[in-house]
């Protein structure tokens, strides 16, 4: 298996996988780079089938192209509010594909299976079986199928600790024939079940690390599967996954300030169950919230919307673009502030922006604007919460203590367009409702919005 | 003993370069980036496929073709969505 020119064509597969990862690192370049790497994995299939020719084309073809044309037709239609949900059920097809291939292998070859590659294939068995299951877990979450509320079963970690130690067990055991079988389809199933109870004690606006993680487990299981088959280029495209998995998840929990330990334990440390009510009392002043946020807008040379979960539960990004849109329009300095755990995956807001039609040079990363909140009129906030929360910076011990928020607060007005008053996902009082600087639009943030559209251009003046 | 050698320098070379090229990513593209390198995890169709170079019985095939289905429906759907919100973020004339 090592003649020179199959190592050279792994070369190139390889090198043109990465040369399109790196296009990502640009807008203009990234659509390229997603065509090299469907080139690179194009060719990496012709080698296959030229080196190794299938026994029976007429099934694999047929195979092929039910998965490809399901593939394409979903991809053609899903919303992309469902996007989150959509990835996590692709990784749960990878991992599937990563746990059958192994498993196959596993039972076909026992005897033949020499050094690492027994260990690395039951390993890849494990982590496709339970990233298959803890992305349908994921996925369901996400789709709104599933309570999105983290699921804690009564001695969870003892019964994690109990999966894992028969696991062990099975994998130990070894055997032949149907010993081997049953041992690994044991296998296969406690990895199942440990998937399912691993995410469903992650809680929603946790999604964005499980989504990453199960990101990187997709790759760690095709790299297993590689090295089980002693193929190059599974092991080499599963690390790189592995590695770009690895790298969202360490963002996304850095970006809530919180260990990776923390947030798969599930449950917010210290987040009390019961808040006090928060106080349902309207702004002291009488006016009407709406034509006191219309008003601030018109003042407002500068404006910074913050887009959050809530945006894409109530489906408003279009109306979000459209009045940044009319506020550009009125001579404004219009720019969108993204957090980055803001959503349910890593970069969900800018997505759902840009199908409603954003410039993308407004979209700016926390790092970039967040200096200029204090030299900002209006920061415009639509369904986001923890985000924007000064007990983070203000109030030490909360869950979201230490986690970098943005400066909403310093702006010299916030409109707030939340669907209520209730805290977010940590259970933390939002303090920047009860500035007097606040403007508090409540309700779903579509029909605030166009309310707010209306009070801002009365139909008689509108253009 | 050469051959896992081989292994790991290929896991560490890809993983290594894969990190401090993924590292430029800005957040704008994470979403389209995560769906991407989802899609090349579908890679494990090439072990699909070599599962059919050799005689095997009908659970194997059975197996094998499940395989198939799911790494080609993961391959082709992450790369095609991957493209659509890519060609969504387009510049404002």
């Amino acid at each position: 298996m090592h003649t020179g020119w199959q190592f050279i064509v792994d070369a190139g597969v390889i090198l043109l996988l990465l040369a399109g990862v790196s296009q990502f690192r640009a807008l203009p370049s990234a659509r390229r780079g997603n065509l090299a790497a469907a080139l690179a994995l194009l060719c990496g299939i012709a080698a296959v089938l030229f080196r190794n020719p299938p026994l029976e084309p007429g099934a694999v073809v047929i195979a092929v192209l039910a998965g490809s044309l399901a593939g394409w037709a979903v991809a053609l239609r899903v919303d992309m509010v469902q996007i989150p949900a959509m990835v996590a059920f692709q990784h749960g097809a990878g991992g599937v594909a990563a746990f059958l291939v192994s498993f196959v292998e596993l039972t076909r070859h026992a005897a033949a299976l020499t050094g690492i590659a027994r260990p690395a294939g039951i390993l890849g068995l494990i982590v496709g079986a339970a990233t298959f299951s803890g992305s349908m877990v994921a996925s369901g979450k996400l789709a709104g199928r599933l309570a999105s509320r983290p699921v804690v079963l009564r001695h969870h970690n003892a019964l994690l600790l109990l999966l894992i130690g028969l696991m062990a067990a099975l994998a130990l055991t070894g055997g032949a024939g149907p010993v081997l079988w049953l041992s690994l389809l044991g296998l296969v199933l406690l990895s199942i079940l440990l998937g399912v109870l691993f995410s469903a004690r992650i809680g929603g606006a946790d999604m964005p690390v499980l989504i990453s993680f199960l990101n990187a487990t997709a790759g760690a299981a095709a790299a297993l599967c590689g090295i089980l088959i002693q193929n190059r280029l599974l092991i080499a495209c599963g690390a790189t996954v592995a590695a770009s998995g690895s790298l969202l998840t360490y963002f996304m929990c850095r970006a809530m300030n919180r260990s990776l330990v923390r947030v798969f334990a599930g449950s917010l440390p210290g987040a009390p169950a019961a808040q006090p009510a928060p106080e349902p009392v309207a702004p002291a002043s009488g006016q009407d919230p709406f034509v006191r946020a219309a008003e601030s807008l018109r003042d407002a040379r500068s404006v910074i919307v913050v887009p959050g979960y809530g945006m894409a539960q109530a489906h408003a990004q279009l109306e979000t673009v459209q009045l940044g849109e009319i506020l550009a329009r009125m001579g404004k300095q219009v720019r969108f502030a993204v957090h980055p755990v803001a959503g349910r995956m890593p970069g969900h807001m800018h997505v759902l922006l840009a199908e409603a039609g954003v410039d993308p040079d407004t979209l700016l990363d926390i790092t970039e604007i967040n200096s200029d909140f204090s030299s900002t009129d209006v920061a415009l906030i639509v369904g986001a919460c923890d985000v924007v929360n000064p007990a983070a910076i203000t109030q030490p011990g909360t869950p979201i203590s230490g986690m970098p928020i943005l400066n909403a607060h310093e702006a010299r007005h916030a409109v707030v367009c939340n669907l209520d008053r209730r805290p977010g996902y940590s259970g933390v009082e939002n303090s920047l409702y009860a500035e007097p600087a606040t403007i508090f639009l409540e309700g779903d943030a579509k029909v605030t919005l166009r309310r707010l559209f209306e009070t801002l251009q009365p139909p008689a003046s509108a253009a | 003993m050469a051959d896992l050698a081989l292994m790991l320098a290929v896991f560490g070379f890809a993983f290594l370069a894969g990190y401090l090229l993924i590292r430029g990513v800005p957040p704008m593209l994470h979403t389209p980036l995560m769906s991407m390198t989802n899609a090349i995890s579908a890679v494990t169709i090439l072990g699909a496929l070599l599962l059919f170079s050799v005689e095997s019985g009908a659970v194997s095939t059975a197996l094998g073709l499940a395989a198939l289905i799911m790494a080609s429906f993961n391959l082709v759907g992450g790369l095609v969505i991957t493209d659509r919100m890519l060609r969504m973020f387009r510049k404002k004339e």
